[in-house]
């Protein structure tokens, strides 16, 4: 059933699945590096900033409460806010890396962006999980981010607003793709409508990101009750 | 090309805390059995995460936002991945463009 194809291939189809997102975030590496540079961060530590954290959400967090000399312990803790949602997803995809020996699990949770926790629940519902379909998946995306990053930097001033052309959209949209693609009936539906309405509200009324957060667990509430609930119905 | 010591420590802290999201969920596994209802509620990660992260642009933005993106679902129920972008994107700026 589950075909196995070689690692080159592999890698190559990981590939061919990314393209998609590797279009929608070098436009958002673009803008992330011009605003850096007007927070007067340097080509390189804009560079070092996208390599080393590699959570877009995060870093653009950061540059909204940037301060000059630069707040360690508040950079650190708005990432750990922003970020503190991917505790869920690698408890998740964890779960579905049998052919990842040892340590390469962890190599692979280190670049673990939502663009590929996404990417890879999909392709874990259809297919099994390989290490070179992964690396074939994060390594464009990654030198995406990296690159764009620093072409932003060095670019800055001559963007223009990407909003204009309807760019800043291209996330959510692909977002909305693989949100329909785990639709698996009612239920689904009923973990869609918990987490759409607590995220909205929780938006509407709290600062920062706390809706990511908020949406999730009403997400995840609503699952258990629906689990008990059909237990009790057996 | 300057490397301030305050950003490197910045940027190193942010590094930290996004490592420790990132292993953390799967040292967590390792040490909590999986049994069906919390099988259930892992599966219900994925779905309940994406919607949290874009119901605000859905909902709470304006109609552009909020059209694009039934536009974009609709789609992708009928076409791949990257025409439903561009479907969204494009219904995104012709209506902001036309001022809603």
């Amino acid at each position: 059933m589950l075909q196995q194809s070689r690692p080159a291939g592999e890698f190559k189809a990981g590939m061919r699945a990314i393209f998609p997102l590797i279009v929608a975030v070098l436009p958002i590496g673009l803008v992330f590096g011009a605003v850096s540079a007007t927070k007067g961060l340097s080509p390189l530590e804009t560079t070092l900033m996208s390599a080393l954290v590699f959570a877009g959400g995060s870093q653009f967090v950061a540059m909204d409460i940037w301060t000059h000399p630069a707040s360690w312990m508040g950079a650190g803790f708005a990432a750990l806010l922003v970020n503190i949602r991917h505790l869920l997803m690698s408890a998740s995809i964890g779960t579905k890396m049998q052919s990842f020996a040892g340590i390469k699990r962890y190599i692979a949770m280190l670049f673990l962006a939502d663009e590929i926790w996404a990417m890879a629940e999909f392709r874990a519902g259809t297919m099994r999980l390989t290490p070179a379909w992964y690396a074939g998946i994060v390594t464009p995306f990654y030198l995406a981010w990296v690159g764009s990053s620093l072409a932003g930097a060095l670019l800055g001033a001559f963007l223009g607003d990407p909003a204009v052309i309807g760019l800043d959209f291209a996330f959510p949209a692909v977002f909305i793709v693989l949100v329909m693609g785990f639709w698996k009936g009612p239920e689904t539906g009923a973990v869609l409508a918990a987490s759409g309405i607590a995220a909205v509200a929780v938006h509407q009324f709290v600062p920062g990101v706390w809706h990511i957060a908020a949406g999730a667990l009403a997400g995840l509430a609503m699952a258990f009750w629906k689990g008990r609930a059909r237990e009790q119905a057996a | 090309m300057t490397l301030d010591l305050s950003t490197l420590l910045a940027i190193l802290a942010m590094a930290a805390a996004t490592i420790f999201t990132r292993v953390g969920g799967l040292v967590l596994i390792r040490y909590v059995r999986i049994d069906e209802r919390r099988q259930t509620a892992i599966e219900a990660i994925p779905p309940a995460v994406l919607m949290a992260v874009i119901a605000p642009t859905a909902f709470a933005t304006g109609w552009a936002e909020a059209l694009a993106c039934a536009a974009t679902a609709i789609a992708s129920r009928r076409l791949p991945m990257l025409a439903s972008v561009v479907v969204g994107v494009a219904t995104v700026a012709l209506l902001r463009t036309a001022g809603l």
